[in-house]
């Protein structure tokens, strides 16, 4: 087998890391664009992006850039953390749905 | 039901000739003096997910109140990320048919299994040796032969032979090892019996041994739970200025059945509130000079509507949990390796400062 690849390569970045350019590894517009959106509802994220470099590579690149020096590492795993959240709500609140099951029933017919 | 109003900033305009407001906007230092960074609170107060039809192989129901990224992640997800078990390997020992091996390994392969997901784990690496933890086996035996009960004349190949069709339902499991005891529930074969994988003749004879684990949609389609996973945004009709009596009728034929409701007595024009997510947002209304600048048409940007249809093992309303949880795990993955690299490089500034002193 491969050794095995690192998750996450940092690329470009400034020393303090508060801007910096990060290879997620096996991922794709899935991740990368829901995380896009979650770090840009950080209010100290001057900028974010991501991209898919190449579709034969299976990786994407997201860029942070943060105000004040501050560390987009941190703002990263902020974003993680509250996308977790938000799939816990979507998944809380559809099976109370679920649960309460006012909803239509049919039959399909072949 | 009173009629639903949305706020301006949520909808995405529908003209004769261009979509407007695509994209949303609602990130920090977007709008001058509001707030719009992320708060938990507020998202749970405007979540909302309702189901609103269900069948054995199909749901449909309403996210609303999430990012667009987040709805199509979901959807990503159920078509390509959650697994499912297929028949990946096929050992022929012998196949006399006209169909050759590779088309009827590839055939065989695209039948849809009744075995539950979560009761297999997923091989690390193909070639690595089946056990009975990851790998299902079915065998498949069949021999056309003549029918000599076949009455005089008969022409219909049902009579003249015994087992002229290869179907789904002669895919046989062969337990191994304790899955006796693992799949008490539910006998692992296809889900639907009837598919016809090959058709024989007096003397052609099939033998196979078939290897089913589990994958993802990302490596194959027929590893995909879903035939459909798809959403739409709720279409928002307003009516600006009342529309003349005389021409109520050929308003509602503008939309779809049932969008448009008119009053019988005062042949007023108004929209179903019910109904108005039946419609297609076909625009043709803005054809017609004479309502063109009476109605608006939108779309509402973060209300989504899902239809998903299961062709799996999976119940349809399970698809979306398991989603989820596909998304929390992949979640959860790059948190750690985040951490991780986290640790390293205060590590490494600690280092340096050491140094300094």
């Amino acid at each position: 087998m491969a050794e095995t690849v690192e998750k996450i390569k940092l690329l470009k970045s400034s020393p303090d890391l508060s801007a910096a350019t990060y290879q997620i590894h096996d991922e794709s517009h899935t991740i990368g664009n829901s995380l896009r959106w979650m770090i840009m509802k950080n209010p100290k994220v001057e900028f974010c992006g991501y991209s898919v470099p190449h579709p034969s590579e299976n990786v994407i690149n997201i860029r942070i850039q943060m105000y004040d020096n501050a560390s987009s590492v941190d703002a990263l795993i902020d974003a993680l953390s509250q996308l977790d959240k938000v799939c816990e709500a979507v998944e809380d609140s559809y099976l109370a749905s679920l649960r309460e099951g006012k909803f239509e029933r049919w039959e399909e017919r072949y | 039901m009173p009629a639903q109003t949305f706020d301006s900033r949520r909808l995405v305009g529908v003209h004769a000739e261009r979509v407007s407001d695509v994209s949303s906007r609602d990130f920090p230092g977007h709008y001058p003096g509001e707030d719009h960074s992320w708060n938990l609170q507020k998202f749970k107060k405007n979540l909302k997910v309702k189901i609103q039809r269900l069948s054995k192989h199909s749901v449909d129901f309403d996210i609303v109140g999430v990012d667009a990224s987040i709805a199509n992640a979901f959807r990503r997800i159920m078509i390509a990320e959650v697994p499912t078990v297929c028949i990946e390997q096929v050992y022929v020992w012998n196949n006399t048919t006209v169909i050759v091996d590779e088309i009827l390994s590839h055939r065989i392969g695209l039948v849809p299994l009744n075995i539950d997901p979560s009761l297999l784990s997923m091989k690390a690496d193909i070639a690595d040796t089946a056990t009975d933890r990851d790998t299902v086996v079915f065998k498949i035996d069949l021999t056309c032969e003549r029918n000599p009960k076949a009455p005089k004349g008969s022409t219909n190949p049902d009579e003249l032979y015994i087992n002229h069709e290869l179907l789904s339902s002669h895919i046989k499991w062969d337990p191994v090892g304790e899955q006796e005891d693992i799949f008490a529930g539910q006998r692992p074969g296809p889900t639907n019996g009837n598919i016809v994988l090959a058709k024989l003749r007096p003397g052609q004879s099939v033998s196979m041994e078939l290897h089913a684990v589990k994958g993802v949609g990302k490596d194959h389609a027929k590893f995909s739970p879903v035939a459909t996973a798809s959403y739409r945004l709720l279409p928002h009709i307003k009516i600006t200025q009342p529309i003349p009596p005389q021409h109520a009728e050929k308003f509602q034929k503008c939309f779809s059945p049932g969008v448009i409701k008119i009053d019988p007595r005062t042949q007023e024009v108004s929209v179903d509130e019910e109904k108005v997510r039946n419609d297609t947002v076909s625009r043709e209304v803005l054809r017609h000079p004479e309502f063109a600048d009476k109605v608006e048409l939108s779309r509402v940007r973060d209300y989504f509507l899902f239809n998903v249809e299961s062709e799996s093992a999976y119940a349809p309303e399970r698809i979306l949990l398991e989603s989820i949880k596909v998304m929390r795990e992949k979640l959860a993955v790059i948190k750690v390796a985040a951490e991780a690299l986290r640790a390293k490089s205060t590590a490494v500034d600690n280092d340096v400062m050491m140094e300094d002193a």
